[in-house]
């Protein structure tokens, strides 16, 4: 099978830092098929694609295109090989016409002049692939569905033979959606492939020829989509065993409603019509990657904007500001450590004392003391290692970032405290540890929001779960009657209605 | 891991080692360098430099650049000037930091408010002030031979320029703002990291407004040590200090994306361009070659801080 193969790879993995993504991923890429790539959320199908569109570095394994094992396989190579990747996020020029970014890099010139003969030349492209798109457009002034049409053209342009497509679909709509499909068809009857990234399984179905399924970072299996249902994949997606990972005991004694949120609009999606938490209380939010659950965060703490109402133990939030939200004692731990979480360049001790400065000073005058013995009683609190208060937290791993993360938290004196993918990129200890931490706090009386795209970390820390499609709450469930497969089946029904309504 | 070890001491204290390193040179190379009365000139030449560099340092950790701090050492120079000529000459030395002040408060209002980069918001406000000290000056120099004004830069206190005393004790406040409050620690985060720091409940548009303002009102107190010096206001005083206090800030080893740095560094970096000034003059080596070697020397000094930050 490896032999007409036209990209394919051997023992495939790929670490970040101390979390392993992939590992032992074979694959084979026939000439002219559309091959599926799916998985739970984490599985690595994103990172595979990536890998072979040669974005992301593997740290083992083999690449051989058309029977040639490659060195060195990064962006550059992949073209040269005809391996062209379609990223989720675009990657085109907006101040350039449709036409220079289809041919960005290939210009004709004479010593370096350009001949400007971009717009004619993109012309005779557009007629062999059917692809219709005004040349001298802005690429700016165009939507998605158009812009990757540019991605696709491009990668024509540069006579790629497989093309991988992430998450094509996240941003267009029914109508563009088929279009995609069909254009990917005709890419596959002239003799292509594409690699086709996403999690909605009913695209998946409609459109490829075969289907790997990916689970915690290793291939399940590569098979025909004729054989396959929504339920077969489902299931391969989920695997039979469950995973042992223990949880901090749920408590059901919960006590006044902390967290109060009526009519929360806000115009990146999120339509919250009611939720209530209550002291000692997790809430749990499930959903896909996209369904709009860290805006629905964003939009409570104040960090986007959004109309409606907030309540903090009765008292109305006015101004919506992220200063006020944390002054009423609702903080969130972001789901980006480095990005959003932590001050890279400042040590453990400061970044554990950062929101609790006026507490920790008198007079202005920071109480170093008291500063330092927080920091250390956190530290052993949470296990974070190395236990060094002053520590340089940009070296530590993944895990003990997170536990410096939620330890900042801890120090205040939090009413309600939302969790973004509380246990992202982590390893088991740090998981349980932070698992345990929550469940501690919950204990105390706080009110806490969970966010994860794990669901079985979802069903096994909160006491109410809802799903999330499109920003909204559309079902509440009792997690500890409802399995992680029953979950997965509602939210791809979900999706479905709503592609249905559209 | 001594090798690395090495390194990080070498890019930690490159600034000093070098500063080491010329003052042996220049020790062995000419008899008329290592006397107090050389070592004190260059301290007292440069004291106003070195205020501007230290204020400098936290707008820069913080994450900006003040490019207008030379445009307010002229309004501090004409206005102090012009106060002690017309009004007063304690008022003049008084109210000439505090002018500084509110400048330096308005380029923070017109960052944060407007949310220009600060590089962009402070060119502007530069040719605006600029423009007020020419309109208040009338393009004149205005001399004010007056003792009551020129005792600041002038006269010594314990055998010591007052200038020296000012910039030690300005440096040592801004070093226990910085490294002691709760006003530094937050200085340190935003420009580390603003979005942490916006989820950590700081309002960050208040901290930079406060290190344009530090800024400010210690381009208004070089100025008063520059202008009691000379014992003139003049509208073209301060040209060019802006970009000698970034360089110096820059080559003492804070870090130029903000979040990191210390005070006693960008003095530091000023030393260290004062001492190879110095050494030119000393050794009567053709200044042409003056500003090629200080060029060659922040190459190097970024250079090699930057081997360092690659994460």
């Amino acid at each position: 099978m490896s032999v007409d193969a036209l990209l394919s790879v051997r023992g495939i993995g790929v670490r970040f830092g101390d979390v392993e993504v992939l590992s032992g991923v074979d694959l084979d890429i026939r000439p002219g098929e559309i091959h599926g790539l799916i998985g739970e959320n984490g599985a690595g199908k994103s990172t595979l694609g990536k890998v072979l569109g040669g974005y992301y570095r593997a740290t083992s394994g083999k690449i051989t295109v058309g029977g040639q094992l490659q060195s060195s396989w990064d962006t550059p190579t992949a073209l040269a090989n005809g391996v062209a990747i379609m990223h989720q996020e675009l990657q085109l020029v907006p101040a350039l016409t449709v036409a220079q970014n289809v041919f960005l890099g290939l210009e004709e010139n004479v010593n370096g002049i350009l001949r400007g003969t971009e717009a004619a030349r993109l012309e005779t492209l557009m007629e062999q692939s059917g692809l219709r798109l005004d040349p001298n457009a802005r690429t700016s002034s165009l939507t998605i569905a158009e812009q990757q049409k540019i991605e696709i053209l491009r990668a024509l342009a540069r006579k790629s033979r497989v093309i991988v497509m992430d998450e094509p679909t996240a941003s267009l709509s029914k109508s563009e959606i088929d279009q995609l499909h069909r254009i990917m068809r005709s890419l596959r009857d002239e003799g292509r492939s594409v690699i086709y990234v996403t999690h909605f399984l009913n695209d998946i179905l409609e459109v490829t020829d075969r289907i790997t399924v990916l689970r915690n970072g290793e291939k399940v299996h590569t098979r025909d989509t004729a054989g396959e249902t929504r339920e077969t994949l489902v299931s391969a997606m989920l695997g039979g065993e469950k995973m042992d990972t223990l949880y901090p005991p749920k408590s059901r004694d919960h006590g006044e409603v902390v967290l109060s949120v009526r009519d929360l609009i806000s115009p990146n999606g999120t339509q919250v019509d009611r939720l209530e938490i209550r002291g000692g209380e997790i809430v749990g939010l499930a959903g896909l990657v996209g369904a709009g659950r860290s805006e629905i965060a964003r939009a409570i703490i104040g960090a986007d904007p959004s109309t409606g109402s907030v309540e903090v133990a009765g008292k109305v939030l006015t101004r919506r500001s992220i200063a006020e939200a944390t002054e009423a004692g609702i903080v969130m731990v972001p789901e980006d450590r480095r990005g959003q979480g932590l001050v890279m360049s400042l040590p453990v001790r400061a970044n554990i004392s950062l929101p609790h400065l006026r507490a920790l000073s008198s007079g202005g005058v920071m109480a170093k003391v008291r500063e330092r013995a927080l920091a250390l009683g956190l530290i052993n609190q949470l296990d974070v290692r190395p236990a060094i208060v002053d520590g340089d937290v940009s070296n530590y791993s993944g895990g003990n970032q997170q536990k410096v993360l939620i330890g900042k938290w801890l120090a205040g004196d939090p009413r309600v405290l939302i969790l973004d993918e509380p246990s992202r990129g982590v390893d088991v200890g740090a998981r349980e540890t932070i698992h345990r931490e929550i469940g501690r706090l919950a204990s105390q009386g706080v009110a806490i929001l969970v966010i994860s795209s794990e669901i079985e970390e979802v069903l096994g820390l909160a006491t109410r779960v809802f799903l999330v499609d499109r920003g909204r709450l559309v079902d509440e469930i009792d997690p500890d009657r409802v399995s992680e497969a029953e979950v997965l089946a509602a939210l791809f029904n979900h999706q479905g209605m709503g592609d249905a309504a559209e | 891991m001594t090798r690395a070890k090495t390194l990080h001491f070498l890019q930690n204290y490159a600034v000093l080692i070098l500063i080491a390193l010329l003052v042996v040179a220049l020790t062995l190379l000419s008899d008329s360098f290592l006397t107090g009365r050389n070592l004190l000139n260059i301290l007292n030449q440069n004291a106003p430099l070195a205020i501007m560099a230290a204020a400098m340092t936290l707008v820069i950790i913080v994450g900006g650049f003040d490019l207008s701090v030379g445009a307010i050492f002229a309004m501090g120079s004409v206005t102090s000037a012009w106060l002690a000529v017309n009004v007063d000459p304690y008022l003049g030395l008084l109210l000439a930091p505090f002018v500084g002040l509110a400048l330096g408060y308005a380029n923070g209002l017109a960052i944060t408010v407007l949310r220009v980069h600060s590089f962009l918001a402070t060119i502007a406000t530069a040719l605006i002030f600029k423009g007020i000290a020419v309109a208040v000056s009338d393009g004149r120099l205005i001399s004010a031979r007056i003792d009551d004004f020129t005792w600041l830069g002038r006269g010594k206190f314990l055998g010591v320029f007052n200038s020296v005393w000012v910039m030690v004790l300005f440096a040592l406040v801004l070093t226990f703002l910085l490294t002691r409050t709760t006003f530094g620690r937050r200085v340190f985060a935003v420009g580390g990291n603003e979005e942490a720091a916006i989820l950590s409940g700081i309002r960050t548009n208040r901290i930079k407004i406060a290190a344009f303002a530090i800024a400010g009102f210690a381009a208004g107190l070089a100025s008063i040590i520059t202008t009691s010096r000379v014992a003139l206001g003049q509208a073209t005083a301060g040209d060019g200090m802006e970009l000698q206090a970034i360089a110096a800030v820059i080559l003492g080893g804070t870090s130029i994306y903000g979040g990191q740095g210390a005070v006693w560094r960008s003095l530091a970096g000023v030393f260290l361009l004062a001492l190879v000034n110095n050494g030119f003059n000393i050794l009567g080596i053709d200044p042409f070659f003056r500003d090629l070697t200080m060029g060659l020397i922040i190459l190097a000094a970024v250079g090699i801080s930057a081997l360092g930050q690659r994460r």
